[in-house]
């Protein structure tokens, strides 16, 4: 019941649609390096994980909760894949936009351009840095999320939905086999922020 | 400029490049090839630019950060950055320190803004140790409540630039070609430009900085000095530098819509 409590919060957070699914199933957690994680011991998909945010140089945490999603693929450098039909959408993760901060802008390519994989596609602006967005796949640009003009802070409130950044016809759909899944992902994160 | 850096026992290798007089352009536009094409770790330090200069980071719009009637007549270059932050103006006076590096070279910080932010505050702890009540302040490096150094970043899939612009002296009267910006941090308590700053020569030496900071690089990093001159990209390099100068027709442009 408390999990379905969480979930239900941390779906609205995020502003994600009724449509978008969160599995949960009992957790295990484990502390490590000072973080609080944690992860499904045996769900075939995680969909989120908490961890431990220093608030200020008084060493208070706050817990907040990352979430991951079923369905998408991952990328290591932390964006994310839909792939329907003949487009795929594409965006940065929420554990990306955590760790950067209020996004204040956003730089994106034209429509009508390529994306090539693991290469920059366009940046964000947060915390006074710029940082490279990365194409998870290759392909043609169909559709850019003008709403990141005027609003780039949909990107922090609502990273896999009303935040995504760019539409892409893949020039090579075998791609996304070589992405990481939501649990693989997730392990992912927890293993980089474990070792810092 | 993509050289293999050889792997060595003990720290990283950092190149220190020491340069005076720079202009702010050209080296902005050396930092961004070497963030891009270089595999090697950097320290630049341009003691003082030509002339001066207004910098502004990605987003800058001078319409909302410059007094653009006054920029025009006094004919002050205008130039947006390919980092991210605030809006400087820059001159003789300013001593520029960046560091670009490897990732996996400073493997205890993670690549984002804030622990980049705070690697380079336990850096320079330790060049203004024992002579100024030092500290990160709101991303700002400030004496007690007030700023004397700005910093950009700009982070790649696995290097990241951290650059900072020192106000070892300016102008008070160059401060009035800015505008107070609608971003500010709390701390400044909608101060005015000359009592929300202060200058670094009321605490040490151009020199003493320099190297007291190059020093400071040494505890992280395995350091040799690099000539300017190697760094330049040569002419025939394909990478187009992001950073640039505002025509007089964007600044006019921008001038009627501030209107």
């Amino acid at each position: 019941m408390a999990l379905r409590i969480w979930a239900s919060s941390t779906a609205n957070a995020l502003r994600l649609s009724s449509a978008t699914r969160l599995h949960f199933s009992p957790l295990s957690r484990c502390f490590s390096s000072g973080n609080l994680h944690s992860y499904p011991s045996n769900s075939p998909s995680l969909c989120s994980f908490l961890k431990f945010r220093r608030q200020n140089r008084n060493l208070t945490y706050a817990l907040v909760s990352i979430a991951v999603l079923d369905g998408l693929k991952y990328a290591n450098s932390h964006e994310w894949v839909k792939h329907e039909g003949s487009v795929a959408t594409i965006g940065i993760t929420d554990h990306a936009q955590d760790h950067l901060g209020e996004v204040v802008f956003v730089e994106l390519p034209d429509i009508g351009g390529s994306v090539t994989k693991a290469n920059g596609f366009g940046a964000v602006e947060s915390v006074k840095a710029t940082s490279d967005v990365n194409s998870p796949i290759s392909g043609e640009i169909v559709e850019v999320n003008t709403n990141l003009k005027e609003t780039p802070g949909l990107i922090n409130s609502s990273p896999y939905e009303a935040g995504w950044m760019i539409k892409v016809k893949p020039s090579n759909p075998s791609e996304l086999e070589a992405l990481m899944g939501p649990k693989e992902y997730t392990k992912f994160c927890e293993e980089e922020d474990g070792a810092h | 400029m993509a050289t293999r850096q050889v792997a060595r026992a003990g720290p990283p290798l950092m190149n220190i490049v020491k340069m005076k007089g720079v202009p702010i352009l050209q080296q902005l536009e050396v930092e961004e090839c070497l963030l891009r094409t270089s595999s090697e770790n950097w320290c630049i330090i341009n003691d003082g630019t030509d002339k001066p200069n207004i910098v502004m980071g990605i987003s800058g719009k001078p319409a909302e950060l410059v007094e653009i009637r006054p920029v025009l007549e006094d004919k002050i270059p205008v130039i947006r950055r390919f980092t991210g932050g605030g809006t400087v103006i820059v001159d003789h006076g300013t001593i520029f320190v960046s560091f670009i590096c490897n990732k996996d070279d400073v493997a205890d910080v993670q690549p984002y803004p804030r622990p980049i932010m705070s690697w380079s505050s336990l850096l320079y702890s330790q060049v203004f140790q024992g002579i100024a009540d030092f500290r990160l302040r709101e991303n700002d490096y400030v004496f007690g409540h007030r700023k004397f150094g700005g910093n950009a970043q700009s982070i790649t899939k696995n290097r990241w630039i951290h650059h900072t612009s020192f106000l070892w002296d300016y102008e008070a009267r160059n401060m009035s070609y800015l505008k107070l910006p609608k971003r500010a941090p709390e701390y400044r308590l909608a101060r005015d430009h000359l009592d929300f700053i202060c200058p670094m020569k009321d605490y040490l030496s151009r020199s003493d900085f320099i190297t007291r900071t190059i020093d400071a690089a040494e505890s992280h990093f395995s350091v040799e000095s690099t000539e300017f001159e190697a760094v330049k990209p040569p002419s025939n390099m394909k990478f187009t530098p992001t950073s640039r100068l505002l025509t007089n027709q964007e600044l006019e442009a921008a001038g009627n819509t501030s209107i």
